[in-house]
């Protein structure tokens, strides 16, 4: 493998739900470090492509290549071992727990260390001090003992973010970070997006526009379950075609 | 041949009792999605108030057995007035333990006033007797245990399929949020469906005596059965209860009568296996389907 | 916000430092111990309470903490103990050899059956583990030869504990017995649910779906609990059949399934010592209510169920944390003012 050599590489991915193509014929391509935006109208299929890569969803046919490896048959949680990580559009965070918390039971799954039933000193507080590392990246830090419950809704969307990027991804696909966030605060999830380190590949999934044309290089247009078009952002937002599927979105 | 038929016929008598007080469980669990182990203490009351009337004021058997269901039904409405509605919020845990509290209440109550010892089964003379069925002599309080869950059966398949009740009901139990949104009472529907549920059990509790006898412990003893049909048959199914009530019946009585040195063995290892093959049961409804 | 560095020293999370609160750990093994010096007469029944505190805190590992929702735990006591009364009759009456193959075979049952069920949730979850409950009474039922059938098993000799301490007649070596082996249970179970394994299952009790997508083994771990929780219940079964000398289907009931869990909710779940509270208090309210009335306790235990679960529903140790929680707030009020 060469460093020029996509890190996920997606062939022919289908998936039908009874008579209806949810996901038809994908190619997608990540190089290594990418920021590759996907955007696509309401019902285009872009949570499912996430839940095929990420083996929620079993798909139909195609391969998912992650590192020169097949994983289109791997159960998700050899996937999130070989680096494929995603994030959630709904929030799914532990809420009981403190933030470190949550991100604490991640690292300590990376690390495997999870099937440790006697040893709850020192390990624990190693995986606590690592994903108190992570909080600070993402700018919360300071809440790292509060309970999820209790934290405002912006915070828990950087700390899904902090979970994900604790489990060393090396593709990340992020399910609309800032879903449920007001426009005039996506700067911060996008300023939260701008410090993930620069060598894991980003998939952004994302209904804010200006948050992806901001974020990604490249984007990639999702309509009806297949691939419609992918360019830098400027061609993008010049694409007539793309323009027609957003019809009356003057977002673009 | 004879043995397998009377095999069959018992099993049907006793899967019918099964089915009357069941019924109103998988109706009540798929609606309103609540683990109700209480149910069962709901025909043991209706089966000891029968008792009580037929042998202390001498209370005609079938007026009895139509007394204690309205009672049971009563008792069933307050029940969900008061301690059931603040369970459909929380987990099952807690809905286990509360009606488990029920349960206890219920057997430490009916002992205080009853006493401990097992009840006598209530059989009036005219269905104390043999009838000749062509091919033997057979129980004529068997066969119109089989008779009243037949006309029962179709009674309430009448109320679930055919009437506008049955219809918001059916509804109801396969997209309650659907039900909830396009504007139906669902509060006052648990509680009538309760009351229906709760009486029918305690009917059920009263004319089966002879089949499931009466003790303080009846509550807890039979509910493994109750709760077998609901998962079996599919909650929230009415024609999988039958289904499955039946089935269990004749399941059990064959056991019974073939393998007696495995007792009730066969089933729960049947119903073990089928659960593990499908896990909401036979015929589940479209909510959990 | 803090720009980012490749590798920014985080602050270490510091180890807890001795706290004088920590103290309380000590109380109910001091209170254990000086009710052996004091309550002659009481052994049996101090025997039993542990007995049932160490099977409660076996359901808080698997319903408590890893959500498990079972209303059969009640085989795996059973399995312990029938196997603990079969090895001493036939085999070997070593206690503690029999404690340990008892424990193996709860623990092994917990695993075999853990792996069959645990695909599943809720009401189903339930059924299967009640279905479970039910086939091994069945089974013990039937198997007199082995088991004795409805009579119970009896005729069970052991030996002294490490061939020193003879079982007496006043049950003191068995008090104590008792209280060493729930003592090394409680630490494991202490350390367990302090662990990154326990805290991985306290995850997947809140969500499991988020656990998957951190890529947990989330079934795996499910049975890994449940087995180990079955084997402590497999213990505490094996300490019954040990300190009475005799084994009863109801040992195998759905009624002592349902008996423990009560006994849980009641102390508080999810906090270890809310089954040594709800344990003593159900043993205790049995043995004074069932002087007068063997009913009288299942109408109060009854009642307080509905109540405990309709307005408390932490537990007693729940209302103990609130009281403390006020006092404390109280407290910290009236320094600043």
């Amino acid at each position: 493998m060469s460093e020029a050599d996509p890190i996920l590489k997606v062939r022919g991915l289908c998936k039908n739900f009874g008579a209806l193509a949810v996901t038809q014929q994908v190619d997608l391509d990540l190089a290594r470090g990418a920021r590759l935006g996907l955007i696509g109208p309401n019902g285009a299929g872009k949570t499912t492509l996430v839940n095929l890569l990420t083996g929620m969803l079993s798909s139909d046919a195609g391969t998912i290549v992650v590192d020169g490896q097949n994983l289109e048959q791997a159960k998700p949680e050899t996937r999130v071992r070989h680096g494929l990580v995603r994030t959630h559009q709904i929030n799914t965070l532990l809420m009981e727990s403190s933030a470190r918390d949550n991100v604490a039971v991640a690292v300590a799954e990376r690390e495997n260390f999870a099937w440790r039933m006697l040893r709850f000193g020192r390990q624990w507080r190693a995986c606590q001090t690592e994903a108190q590392h992570y909080l600070e990246e993402m700018g919360i830090g300071h809440v790292g003992d509060r309970r999820v419950s209790q934290m405002p809704y912006g915070e828990q969307r950087l700390l899904e973010i902090a979970i994900g990027l604790s489990l060393k991804p090396r593709i990340l696909l992020l399910d609309e970070p800032a879903a449920g966030i007001p426009s005039t605060e996506a700067h911060v999830i996008h300023d939260a997006l701008e410090r993930l380190p620069r060598d894991i590949a980003i998939l952004l999934i994302e209904h804010d526009m200006d948050l992806v044309f901001k974020f990604a290089k490249e984007i990639v247009v999702l309509v009806t379950g297949r691939v419609l078009t992918r360019d830098v952002p400027a061609n993008i937002s010049a694409n007539a075609e793309v323009r027609s599927v957003y019809l009356g979105r003057s977002a673009v | 041949m004879t043995q397998l038929l009377t095999i069959l016929l018992d099993g049907m008598s006793y899967g019918m009792v099964l089915f009357i007080i069941s019924v109103g469980l998988t109706v009540t669990m798929g609606l309103m999605r609540v683990v109700n182990l209480a149910h069962g203490a709901f025909a043991m009351i209706g089966g000891y108030m029968a008792t009580v009337l037929v042998l202390k004021l001498g209370v005609p058997f079938l007026l009895a057995c139509v007394l204690a269901a309205i009672a049971a039904g009563i008792l069933g409405g307050l029940a969900e007035m008061t301690v059931y509605r603040p369970l459909y919020r929380k987990g099952e845990l807690p809905q286990v333990l509360l009606t488990i509290g029920l349960c206890f209440v219920a057997i430490a109550a009916l002992t205080f006033f009853v006493g401990p010892t097992p009840l006598p089964a209530i059989v009036p003379a005219w269905l104390d007797q043999m009838v000749d069925i062509g091919f033997r002599l057979y129980p004529a309080y068997r066969l119109f245990l089989i008779v009243v869950g037949g006309l029962l059966a179709f009674v309430v398949w009448l109320i679930i399929e055919r009437s506008l009740f049955g219809a918001r009901l059916r509804a109801a139990v396969d997209d309650p949020q659907m039900a909830r949104s396009v504007g139906m009472d669902v509060s006052r529907m648990f509680t009538i469906t309760f009351v229906g549920g709760c009486a029918l059990a305690g009917f059920g509790g009263a004319i089966g005596a002879g089949v499931l006898p009466l003790e303080p412990f009846y509550a807890l003893r039979y509910l493994v059965y109750f709760l077998i049909v609901v998962a079996v048959g599919g909650m929230g199914s009415f024609r999988g209860s039958l289904v499955a009530a039946l089935a269990i019946g004749i399941v059990d009585t064959a056991g019974r009568y073939i393998v007696p040195q495995f007792g009730g063995f066969l089933l729960y290892l049947l119903v073990f296996a089928l659960l593990l093959w499908r896990p909401n049961g036979l015929l589940p409804p479209k909510s959990v389907a | 916000m803090t720009p980012i560095t490749q590798n920014p020293p985080a602050a270490a999370v510091p180890a807890q430092s001795f706290k004088p609160s920590m103290l309380w750990h000590a109380l109910p093994w001091a209170l254990a111990i000086g009710i052996y010096f004091i309550a002659d007469g009481y052994h049996g029944l101090g025997t039993n309470i542990m007995i049932w505190i160490l099977f409660a805190v076996s359901l808080d590992l698997a319903l408590g903490y890893g959500g498990i929702i079972t209303l059969g735990h009640a085989a795996f006591f059973g399995a312990g103990a029938y196997c603990a009364g079969i090895f001493a009759i036939h085999v070997n009456n070593d206690p503690l050899l029999g404690l340990l193959v008892a424990t193996l075979f709860a623990g092994l049952l917990g695993f075999i059956t853990g792996m069959l069920i645990l695909h599943t949730r809720g009401e189903t979850l339930l059924m299967l583990t009640l279905a479970i409950a039910a086939i091994l009474y069945e089974a013990a039922n039937h198997a007199r030869w082995l088991t004795g059938g409805d009579d119970g098993l009896s005729g069970i000799r052991v030996a002294p504990v490490l061939g020193l301490f003879r079982f007496d007649l006043w049950g003191k070596t068995a008090y104590l017995y008792t209280l060493s082996v729930l003592f090394v249970w409680f630490v494991i179970a202490f350390f367990v649910v302090r662990s990154p394994f326990g805290r991985s299952l306290d995850g997947i009790r809140q969500n499991a779906k988020r656990m998957r997508a951190i890529g947990t083994p989330v079934w795996w771990r499910l049975v890994a609990m449940y087995a180990l929780s079955a084997a402590m219940a497999g213990t505490a079964g094996a300490l019954m059949a040990q300190t009475t000398r005799i084994v009863g289907l109801s040992s195998l009931e759905l009624l002592t399934s349902g008996v423990v869990a009560v006994m849980l909710v009641l102390g508080g779940e999810r906090r270890l010592y809310g089954a040594f509270i709800g344990a003593t208090i159900y043993v205790i309210v049995q043995d004074l209510a069932g002087a007068i009335s063997p009913f009288i306790w299942m109408f109060v235990i009854g009642f307080l169920l509905i109540i405990i679960v309709l307005f408390f529903e932490g537990g007693l140790m729940g209302i103990i944390d609130d009281v403390v929680n006020r006092l404390k707030g109280r407290g910290r009020k009236d320094q600043r003012s």
